[in-house]
């Protein structure tokens, strides 16, 4: 191989490189928690365990909740809503894919709206949650707030535990992302 | 040179490729390195498959009421309104020390006996990084028989009222709706039912759970005595039933050979004849409370 080629080999590798990585970061330890508002009781969870990827400079976005790291007040609920409402056994996860759109990458806060597909309880939508995408320091941050309605999903509520279920739920999610090397 | 090009245009592509690559694809790759273990849950709905125990602790900071009623037997009669008139209880309180460790306390009107005992969640069912394929629970009691008080036999001594208990308790859940055990226990009484009577009782603990509806399943329980003296007159321990869970409660229906709830009792000394009709109606409830946060 002629010098020539190897050094425009190296160089393109490393502009590609660049292009692949330097503007997709991950996070391992995203947060979300949700919110059901009901009559008889309030029901919080949170979960920690949930995992990210976002390409900055197309929006391409995915992430990933294991539905079995969401923990509750009570351990009961827990175990209810792991058991009978979400199937955790036959759904474990939660995802997103999606595409992040209107936000600009210099640092600061931006608003954002990200369109693509939800998948809870093995139910598959298409949707749109609107939220903020931060860079500082490098880092990226994520942040939406959004209605999930149990109904689309297939979560059916026990008749004899309607009440203390809110028919639909409020969903918040944030990411902490750092630059992602492989 | 133009194949120079072509590399390096090509070397450009795939690069680009990967760019438009599913980034799920990438996420999950990620967590299969990463190694997660994914803890198996709700084995058994109850602390009780019916009679015995199953493998379930309550979680720290849990405190569960345990209300346990056998009726008399169904073929007693239509005088004994098929035993409805007779009852046999026990009253439970079961706490979570710690989400692996049970204390329990209670009470039954089978020889008036008070029972304590600690149970002990030694492995858990899992799959992923650490796979496990069984839960298994040690569970230990002693219980102390108040009946007949000492005035009115004075044959009795305290060390005659004592019985203690050891069991193993292995489960699996097969897949979400199907769940088996077995628990070898044994039961040493201080004082017999005879002389023929042997104090320790070897028994295998058979039980299943199959999930009929979120909330519904169907449990069977069978307790077989490896040693049994024929000449006692004591038969194996069946239980069917059913499993109603809502919310905080848990209510078990069935119907038994055995009447009571204690170890001594429907391990080592039932009496009555499943087959032969000595069937005896009863149910579980249990209320569970959360006595402060988990964290």
């Amino acid at each position: 191989m002629k010098r020539s080629t190897f050094c425009l080999l190296i160089l393109a590798s490393m502009v590609s490189l660049n292009f692949a990585y330097a503007q997709t970061y991950k996070s391992e330890s995203g947060k979300i928690t949700f919110f059901s508002d009901a009559a008889i009781e309030d029901i919080a969870a949170e979960n920690t365990g949930a995992t990210s990827i976002f390409n900055a400079d197309n929006g391409e976005i995915v992430f990933s909740v294991p539905i079995t790291s969401f923990d509750f007040d009570k351990s009961l609920m827990k175990e209810h809503f792991n058991e009978k409402y979400m199937d955790s056994e036959k759904h474990p996860k939660s995802t997103f894919s999606g595409k992040l759109t209107g936000y600009t990458k210099e640092d600061g806060v931006h608003k954002a709206k990200a369109t693509g597909k939800l998948l809870i309880h093995g139910v598959t939508r298409d949707v749109t949650m609107e939220g903020t995408v931060e860079f500082k320091n490098g880092k990226a941050f994520l942040a939406s707030t959004f209605m999930v309605k149990l109904e689309d999903y297939k979560v059916k509520i026990p008749r004899l535990l309607w009440q203390n279920i809110a028919e639909e739920v409020e969903v918040k999610v944030n990411f902490e992302y750092k630059p992602y090397a492989q | 040179m133009t194949k120079t090009l072509l590399t390096v245009a090509l070397a450009l592509l795939s690069t680009l490729a990967f760019a438009q690559e599913d980034l799920m694809k990438l996420l999950d790759e990620e967590e299969a390195k990463k190694g997660k273990t994914e803890y198996i849950s709700s084995t058994f709905k109850g602390t009780r498959v019916i009679l015995g125990h199953s493998t379930k602790t309550r979680k720290k900071k849990e405190l569960e009421f345990l209300i346990s009623h056998r009726f008399g037997r169904l073929n007693s009669g239509a005088h004994e309104f098929f035993g409805l008139d007779d009852a046999f209880i026990r009253l439970g309180l079961e706490y979570g020390v710690t989400d692996d460790l049970n204390i329990g306390l209670g009470r039954s009107s089978f020889d008036k006996t008070f029972d304590g005992f600690i149970k002990y969640k030694l492995l858990k069912q899992s799959k992923g990084a650490r796979n496990m394929p069984v839960s298994v629970a040690g569970f230990t009691s002693l219980a102390v028989r108040s009946s007949p008080r000492q005035e009115d036999d004075p044959s009795f001594d305290f060390d005659d009222r004592l019985t203690y208990s050891y069991q193993l308790i292995i489960a699996r859940k097969f897949n979400p709706n199907l769940s088996l055990q077995v628990a070898p226990i044994f039961v040493r009484r201080n004082r017999v039912l005879n002389r023929l009577d042997e104090r320790g009782i070897f028994a295998i603990g058979f039980a299943g759970r199959q999930k009929l509806t979120k909330s519904l399943a169907f449990n069977v329980e069978y307790y077989y005595q490896v040693n049994a003296v024929e000449a006692v007159g004591t038969h194996n321990s069946l239980a069917i039933g059913l499993d109603i869970e809502t919310g905080g409660h848990v209510f078990q229906l069935h119907f038994t050979n055995s009447t009571m709830t204690v170890e001594r009792a429907f391990v080592a000394e039932t009496f009555d004849d499943f087959f032969n009709g000595d069937i005896h109606f009863g149910f579980n409830i249990s209320r569970t409370f959360q006595l402060g946060s988990k964290k």
